[in-house]
């Protein structure tokens, strides 16, 4: 860590405070939180490989940088339209810009009764209240987490979802995240909050998307609470720009009889975190940590897990998948950590990864940590590259090679994206792992 | 903490007469006073009379060590060790400190001796009785020896490899193990008291076992073993060490160093049996056991295979690892590890793929009962020149109890896409439908528990030496004692 | 002296009670069989005998030769001679037949108070079984039950009875999942052990099985009592009218 990489966030620390131009800066709560987050980033500064944690993400390149604060942008994006995964007639729509809500680009207007979204700047003005009592609150070990508190510092807006007990909403809610940097390198904090209400169920889809440029950094920090009995699908589709710097922590926690169903797709992105830490707190809790990757060039993307099994009767499964081209580089670490008398959990995990190109590689570091003798937990990894038997057969069969090599890595990733539940978005998933081979460079 | 009776000759004999090479401080006593500086290290070079050399690169070993820090990223939780409150040079036990016939030894030491089926002559010797010098296990090493030399191969202690083949224990100490390794080898390549010396030359098979069971437990030998094994071309050799001598002083600290060098199509085959005193029930007392055991497959077509079964120890943080040079080289580790009571375990292997179609295999078995702590620690490493390098590991972990923990800390990291990886890990528990049918059939439940154990491990102990095995089943049965019921 | 006597047994698991009140008396070399529905307490009945944690002993008694068992725990009870072929014979990876059964024969022989075989003997005494019931030997050398199909699980639960031999087995559902080949082998099996001094209960839902090994009594068991009992009869009577006549479903 160098402390010249920690000295532009502090001095526009300082002037954003000072000109009190935060929303709800005149709140305490968030005041502290901004300044414990400020306090706590300072003492962490940004982690270097010696970090456990981070052993094998290296963040020079981002430390290189000097990130302007994205500012609210009226301007034109140049856009035909907004870009989105499932189509624009279908589902509900939330538009951010560089992290800030765009009403005008959202179509929230046919939300059933029972959905809330709002921006969190919004939130902060008409309910302060829920926020207060859930920001920071449902969010736990980030203490060690220094971009957990460099967004707690810099936070001005987010997504804010809460689905009402027993409400159910049928059509997908899709958020696009839209990353705009033409001039200079930007940088900015957005920080969610979804709750899912008793026996409530919710499909939320993220999109990141890029244009422009400059670099970004895009720090998101989600809390999720899933209520008894709740389900929530939560699907997401990173393609950011080669530019872009994306990290992504996430605490969520998952009552009892409640399913939390997550699946991450990694495109984009220069370098990518994804961070989710999941907690089953109640019985009978189900979650499912699912996700792919596609890297090439230099890409790097980073998924590091974790899943706390706390009490008795609780249940997960974690399927990594990815394909590394050029010298795409990707790093898998998830941990699997059963409480004491967290009896009869059942955890399995598995991580597979092929190495298309002589410079790819893949890190992995799949942990057991348990306390509880009567459980049923594993976890498997391979790494290596496609099987030539296959390979061959189909070559014999007259398919050329790059033809038959897509196909097998196509069917090797369809496997975990076949774990979506809704089928529209399956496929939009594989439209996009297609489209990602049909670009290779081999 | 204890010395040979060789070096009880010495001592008396040194502290008889003036120093030599320039010995600064004055040390009337058998021992030099607690703590650690160059001078006590030089106190230990003089007395073992070691050249110069060897004294030279235990300071600069010395000097290195003052500059690390004890290592925290384990998995297990200890006091922290105040390395100037321990003697570096065993006050040799006179005979009359010793206990003088059984009687005088702990019942329960004794008890496990005899689950072991140990003769009442070794159960002396293991208990550091005072014996007759006709079972001085030097002597029984002599006769070995003669046969031995027949064939060129060396076997000796590391403090007679210095005076007698000073230019291979040049050319090898420190080449797998640098002095600067890490905390423990760098403060064991500085104090180092003894440990073994094999040396196989090209193209001979070792025609017998090689072991240190006896001779290590029979002389006591301090905490700071130095080993070196070298296999020339084509030669082979299986070398076993039984660390079966528990301890019965409180939290002592045994930091050895293993280094093994295997050449063109060598073969070393290593296998432990580890069963230091673990501490009581309460977790009171035991061995820290902080060993540092790293082979080099220098040569094409050379193996080197570990297996290890550690039942004992307070702690124990230990990855003997392999580093694959040679292209078609071959790394094993097949390891048991039980911990039960408070005992706290952080083992492992590391599989360094540096030569083309290089292959290892990890097996792993970890047994956690009563409120001990277990952690496997891996990792497989496969650089881009490891062009058909191939790693299997297989970890598997059982739990006795819900007061224990077992945990599995893999690190894989592959950068060679003609490389095959593969990691399946496990966690369960005897199940109460085993127990019941294994009862059913008259079987009592400790019984039934040693045995779906020693099942649970069985890959692992068909690897050991046939009269190894049979011991290490019965370790088994007798470390999980009062885990169950 | 009768070899099982069992009085008025009550037994519960987790408050359901099942066993109602059962009463069964067997003679030295008898085969008995126990016939009847799903859920009437067939299983548990071979549970409760044999000491299996779970389940709740609230009345009545079962006396092996005079003594009471219910107090024993499970290996004292195989040791005095009571041996269940399980519906389900488990799997221990790792530990082979031959270890088991040596395991078990001794434990039994020192629970009598009677010397232990040495590695010698008793493979002389495991192969001389093997070939009693034409079981390959080379089954000894594989873990117990590990990858055994359903029938091999069946055969090496009648030779465990022929390495360790009981006084009474207690044979529960043996004939679940298997075909016709195979039932008839195990049969022969048991058929072979028969004798003067070893009794049987053999629990089945079907008579198939006691065309193979043909009972000296059958008892109809429904709702954890014995409702009726005859001779081997019995059991074709049942099978052509199915337990409906004792208010239960037709067999499927």
């Amino acid at each position: 860590m160098s402390e010249s990489a920690l000295q532009p966030f502090h001095e526009q620390y300082t002037a954003l405070t000072n000109a009190g131009s935060l929303p709800g800066s005149a709140l305490p709560w968030l005041s502290n939180l901004r300044e414990r987050g400020m306090t706590r980033f300072d003492e962490l500064g940004f982690p270097t490989p010696r970090v456990e944690k981070w052993k094998y993400t290296n963040l020079r390149a981002l430390e290189r940088q000097v990130f302007h604060p994205a500012t609210t942008m009226t301007a034109s994006l140049g856009l035909d339209r907004v870009p989105t995964l499932i189509g624009e007639q279908a589902g509900h729509r939330a538009v951010f810009v560089n992290g800030r809500f765009r009403a005008e680009m959202s179509s929230l207007g046919r939300l059933p009764k029972g959905a809330k979204v709002m921006s969190f700047a919004q939130a902060l003005e008409a309910e302060p209240n829920l926020l207060a009592e859930e920001i920071d609150q449902i969010a736990e070990g980030q203490d060690e987490q220094p971009f957990y508190h460099l967004n707690c510092a810099f936070m001005q807006d987010g997504l804010v979802l809460h689905v009402e007990e027993g409400a159910k909403i049928e059509e997908p809610i899709e958020v696009v995240y839209l990353a705009a940097a033409d001039d200079e390198s930007l940088a900015y904090h957005p920080r969610h909050l979804i709750v899912a209400g008793k026996n409530s169920e919710a499909t939320l889809v993220e999109h990141h998307v890029g244009i422009g440029e400059a670099n970004t950094l895009a720090n998101h920090v989600t809390e999720i609470r899933v209520e008894p009995g709740a389900k929530l699908h939560h699907y997401k589709l990173n393609a950011e720009t080669d530019a872009a710097f994306h990290v992504s922590t996430l605490h969520a926690r998952v009552q009892e009889n409640a399913f939390y169903d997550s699946f991450t797709l990694t495109t984009g992105g220069q370098l990518s975190r994804n961070e989710p830490h999941v907690k089953l707190e109640g019985s009978f809790a189900d979650a499912r940590l699912n996700g792919a990757y596609l890297q090439r060039g230099k890409q790097h993307c980073d998924n590091t897990t974790l899943i706390e099994h706390a009490v008795p009767d609780t249940h997960c499964r974690e399927i990594f998948k990815g394909a590394l081209e050029g010298k795409g580089r990707a790093v898998f670490a998830g941990k699997l950590h059963v409480y004491p008398d967290a009896q009869r959990t059942d955890g399995n995990q598995l991580s597979r990864c092929l190495l298309l190109s002589n410079q790819a590689e893949i890190d992995t570091k799949p942990e057991l940590e348990i306390y509880a003798d009567d459980v049923v937990c594993s976890h498997g990894c391979t790494a290596g590259e496609l099987e030539k038997d296959p390979l061959f057969y189909l070559r014999s069969r007259g398919i050329p090679f790059p033809v038959a090599r897509r196909m097998m890595v196509e069917s090797f990733l369809a496997e975990v994206v076949q774990e979506i539940t809704t089928e529209d978005l399956r496929q939009a998933f594989l439209d996009r792992v297609t489209d990602w081979l049909s670009r290779s460079e081999q | 903490m204890g010395a040979t009776a060789e070096t009880v000759e010495q001592v008396q004999e040194v502290t008889g007469q003036k120093y030599k090479y320039g010995f600064v401080t004055e040390i009337d006593e058998e021992r030099p006073p607690k703590g650690l500086n160059e001078d006590i290290i030089r106190f230990i070079s003089q007395k073992k009379e070691e050249p110069e050399w060897m004294l030279e690169w235990r300071l600069k070993a010395y000097r290195h060590w003052l500059t690390m820090k004890h290592p925290s990223w384990q998995k297990c939780s200890i006091p922290p060790i105040d390395f100037q409150d321990a003697y570096y040079y065993a006050a040799p036990k006179q005979d009359k400190d010793r206990p003088q016939s059984l009687d005088d030894v702990d019942p329960k030491l004794l008890e496990t001796y005899e689950k072991l089926g140990i003769p009442l002559q070794e159960q002396e010797m293991l208990a550091g009785v005072a014996v007759d010098a006709v079972f001085d296990s030097v002597s029984v090493a002599t006769t070995y020896k003669a046969k031995l030399e027949e064939q060129g191969i060396i076997f000796c202690s590391m403090s007679e490899a210095i005076h007698n083949h000073p230019d291979l224990v040049k050319q090898y100490l420190g080449s797998v193990v640098p002095y600067s390794d890490n905390f423990f080898a760098t403060l064991n390549s500085a104090v180092f008291t003894d440990g073994s010396f094999v040396y196989i030359p090209k193209g001979v098979k070792c025609p017998m076992e090689l072991s240190t069971y006896f001779r290590i437990n029979a002389e006591n030998t301090g905490q700071f073993e130095r080993t070196l094994i070298i296999a020339e071309e084509g030669s082979s050799v299986s070398y076993l060490e039984g660390c079966t001598a528990p301890q019965r002083d409180e939290n002592q600290l045994h930091a050895a160093v293993v280094e093994l060098v295997a050449l063109d199509n060598a073969e070393i085959k290593y296998s432990t049996v580890q069963n230091w005193f673990p501490g009581d029930e309460n977790g009171v007392g035991g061995i820290y056991n902080f060993v540092t055991k790293r082979g080099a497959c220098r040569g094409d077509n050379s193996k080197i295979a570990w297996t290890q079964v550690e039942t004992g120890s307070a702690v124990t943080w230990k990855y003997p690892s392999c580093i694959l040079q040679g292209d078609n080289s071959v790394g094993e580790f097949y390891s048991i590890a039980i911990t039960n009571n408070y005992q706290q375990a952080d083992t492992g292997t590391k599989m360094i793929h540096l030569g083309k179609n290089t292959k290892s295999r990890i097996v792993s078995k970890g047994i956690s009962a009563g409120h001990a702590d277990q952690t496997y620690r891996g990792l497989v490493r496969v650089s881009p020149k490891a062009d058909g390098a191939h790693n299997f590991t297989q970890c598997d972990s059982l739990l006795i109890g819900d007061t224990c923990g077992a945990h599995t800390v893999p690190y894989i990291e592959s950068r060679n896409n003609q490389a095959r990886v593969e990691h399946e890990a496990t966690t369960s528990k005897i199940s109460e439908d085993q127990l019941f049918y294994c009862r059913q059939r008259g079987i009592s439940e400790e019984d039934a528990v040693a045995l779906v154990v020693n099942g649970f491990c069985r890959e692992v102990l068909q690897q050991l030496p046939m009269e190894f095995a049979v011991e290490a089943q019965k370790l088994v049965g007798i470390s999980l004692e009062g885990s169950v019921g | 002296m009768a070899m099982l006597e069992i009085k008025d047994l009550r037994a519960e698991i987790e408050g359901t009670e099942i066993l109602k009140g059962l009463n069964l008396s067997m003679d030295p070399g008898e085969v008995h069989a126990i016939m009847g529905p799903n859920g009437s307490g067939k299983s548990t009945l071979a549970h409760v005998l044999t000491g299996r944690d779970g389940y709740e002993v609230t009345g009545g008694d079962a006396l092996f030769q005079g003594q009471s068992i219910l107090e024993m725990e499970p290996e004292e009870r195989a040791a005095v001679g009571l041996f269940l072929a399980f519906q389900y014979p488990v799997e221990i990876p790792g530990v082979t037949m031959t270890t088991f059964l040596k395991e078990a024969v001794n434990s039994i022989r020192k629970a009598r108070g009677e010397d232990e075989l040495d590695a010698m003997k008793f493979t002389k005494q495991l192969r001389e079984r093997c070939k009693l019931l034409n079981i390959p030997e080379d089954m000894m050398r594989r873990s117990v039950n590990t990858g055994f199909s359903g029938g091999e699980k069946k055969r090496a639960e009648v030779l465990q009875m022929a390495a360790l031999e009981p006084k009474l087995a207690v044979l529960d559902e043996t004939d679940s999942g298997l075909d016709i080949d195979a039932l008839k082998t195990v049969a022969d099996g048991v058929n072979r052990l028969r004798s003067p001094e070893r009794s049987m209960l053999v629990i089945t839902h079907y008579q198939r099985l006691l065309n193979y090994i043909v009972p000296d009594h059958v008892h109809v068991m429904v709702k954890g009592q014995i409702v009726k009992s005859g001779g081997k009869d019995l059991a074709h009577e049942l099978e052509a009218e199915g337990y409906a006549q004792f208010g239960e479903e037709k067999a499927a």
